[in-house]
């Protein structure tokens, strides 16, 4: 099998066909839109926070398998999570599609995404969603340590704080 | 006699080095020919000088080797004079040019337009003028298989039109722009006409003066020459209305420590060192293209173009987007409802086949298709059909992997 075929392997389909956290939160207090303009792809991530800590995540995503998996993956794992948790999780996996980390240990089911490690144009679908999320995180009024990701980097982006958490 | 799709494949080194590989994205980038990169290695080992200064003789062999080229890509586009040739580092230099050149003799209200099909070469520098110097700006719409619809042509040229700025063949559909009714169109307002022939010169040499416009633009790596390098053709009497778009050496008549005063066309365009080699390996490229027998040629590839849609359309849900049939180049994009194009051509990767997926820098097009991204598949001469039948039997894969 070839590394492309491998690439596709099951866990990134099942977790693009199950979409976990699609759709929209009525009570969110942040979000933000991604677009990556090289491919199309599109993630818009909402957050609804507490204390501090992800209370409730929704995101719609238009793009590759790889990139739908990824938001599939943090709707259904990143709820109880804080800015900097985020944040470290999405630093990992960066450093593990550039073969310079392991996989992240809390996060086993990133390894489906080691094959993507062969094609550095395929690293921004999968860390799209990571991108948006920290953006939603942001714009909910969340601390985001300094130095992470803001988009740009060939991102084009849309944050915006809903009703802003209290 | 004209050569084959398979003896032209030897032509061309990457492809002769890589007889597995399939290379259907030459609307992207065209492989270089191999007189190309001769001419460019010959020239850096022979000719290399900067031009238009030197008095000495290795200077002179390369003002030669430029202006010589300069001869050629007026003979590839019928133009009136070398004069009227500018190089620029590729097409969306030279739209850059006219649109700051040529957009410098506008005014507020003055009225630019361009389509909805355009490629955002031809479209954000009009948006740029439009936000500085307060031009209008106007948009032919397109029908539901991507061509120009000219129906309201008259009244979208109303106002002041004073240029109308069009593809002459759409990167993403395929579609031939229907020029003659354009520039009649134009002409009865006033207006200029450039065509943006990024598309069309790798279908081969053009008469841009029985097209009766007055500008063209397009690309060397499109066209089986280097990267780096394109050329804008425009007349004479347009170009001397132009003042420059960038500063510097080369470009002009007299400095003083107060102004300046600018040369002529096309000296006035080309400030600083241009792509010297580049251009010499553009001209050896397009030197070779007006050697071949283009009717031939484009029969192959209008057949191959033919043989790739007919196969396409027994794939289930597949849409095409663009022309099935009619005045169309060999550019052939597609639709996968539940399949995103860059994973099919992550798939078709893994059997050589080289495609594009995404919106193709036609985002506007692609929205007034009813899409976000498409899969677009590129003949270019060396193409046959073996090229065909593995994308038809690759997309089978396809489907069968990603389902």
């Amino acid at each position: 099998m070839s590394d492309a075929d491998s690439l596709y392997q099951a866990a990134i389909k099942q977790f693009a066909q199950a979409a976990h956290g699609h759709g929209q939160l009525e009570s969110a207090t942040g979000e933000a839109k991604l677009d990556n303009p090289l491919c199309g792809d599109r993630v818009r991530m909402q957050v609804a926070l507490d204390g501090g800590r992800i209370a409730a995540i929704a995101h719609e995503t238009k793009g590759c398998l790889l990139c739908r998996a990824a938001s599939s993956l943090l709707g259904a794992r990143a709820a109880g999570m804080d800015a900097a948790a985020v944040e470290a999780v999405s630093g990992e996996l960066d450093a593990m599609l550039k073969g310079a980390a392991p996989i992240p240990a809390a996060w086993p089911e990133l390894a489906m995404f080691v094959p993507a490690r062969a094609h550095a144009s395929r690293h921004r679908c999968v860390l799209l969603p990571f991108r948006a999320l920290i953006d939603a995180l942001r714009a909910a009024g969340a601390k985001v340590p300094e130095g992470t990701h803001r988009a740009g980097a060939g991102d084009t982006a849309n944050a915006a704080g809903l009703h802003g958490e209290t | 006699m004209n050569p084959s799709s398979a003896s032209l494949r030897e032509q061309f080194p990457l492809l002769a080095a890589a007889p597995e590989l399939h290379y259907l994205d030459s609307a992207a980038t065209a492989q270089i020919h191999r007189v190309a990169l001769d001419a460019v290695l010959f020239h850096e080992t022979t000719s290399r000088a900067n031009v238009m200064r030197g008095a000495y003789r290795l200077a002179e062999a390369a003002d030669l080797a430029y202006e010589s080229a300069r001869q050629s890509a007026a003979r590839f586009l019928n133009a009136n004079s070398a004069d009227e040739i500018v190089f620029t580092s590729g097409a969306t230099a030279s739209l850059n040019l006219v649109a700051h050149a040529f957009g410098a003799t506008l005014r507020a209200g003055d009225r630019v337009l361009i389509s909805v099909a355009e490629h955002h070469s031809n479209l954000v520098p009009w948006q740029m003028l439009r936000d500085r110097c307060g031009i209008e700006l106007a948009l032919i719409p397109v029908s539901a298989d991507g061509r120009l619809d000219l129906t309201n042509l008259a009244e979208l040229m109303g106002g002041r039109c004073r240029l109308v700025a069009v593809t002459q063949c759409s990167n993403v559909t395929g579609a031939r722009t229907d020029v003659a009714a354009i520039v009649a169109a134009a002409r009865k307002a006033g207006a200029k006409v450039l065509l943006d022939g990024a598309q069309g010169a790798q279908h081969g040499p053009q008469d841009v003066r029985a097209m009766g416009i007055d500008f063209y633009a397009f690309s060397g790596h499109k066209c089986f020459g280097p990267g780096g390098v394109g050329v804008l053709w425009g007349r004479a009497e347009a170009l001397a209305q132009m003042p420059p778009f960038l500063g510097g050496g080369g470009m002009i008549a007299e400095v003083t420590a107060a102004a300046s005063t600018w040369a002529a066309p096309p000296q006035r365009f080309e400030a600083g060192t241009p792509p010297i080699a580049q251009v010499v390996g553009l001209a050896a490229a397009v030197e070779w293209m007006m050697t071949l027998e283009w009717a031939a040629i484009r029969e192959r590839e209008d057949a191959l173009c033919k043989q790739l849609i007919e196969g396409l359309a027994r794939i289930p849900g597949l849409r095409l987007l663009g022309p099935q049939r009619g005045k169309r180049a060999p550019i052939v994009s597609f639709d996968i409802p539940g399949l995103h194009p860059h994973d099919i051509c992550q798939v078709l990767d893994t059997r050589n086949l080289a495609l594009r997926g995404g919106h193709h820098c036609a985002q506007p097009l692609l929205a007034a298709l009813g899409a976000e991204s498409c899969t677009r598949a590129s003949i270019a001469l060396y193409n046959d059909e073996a090229d065909i039948e593995a994308l038809l039997a690759g997309l089978g894969h396809v489907l069968r992997e990603l389902a």
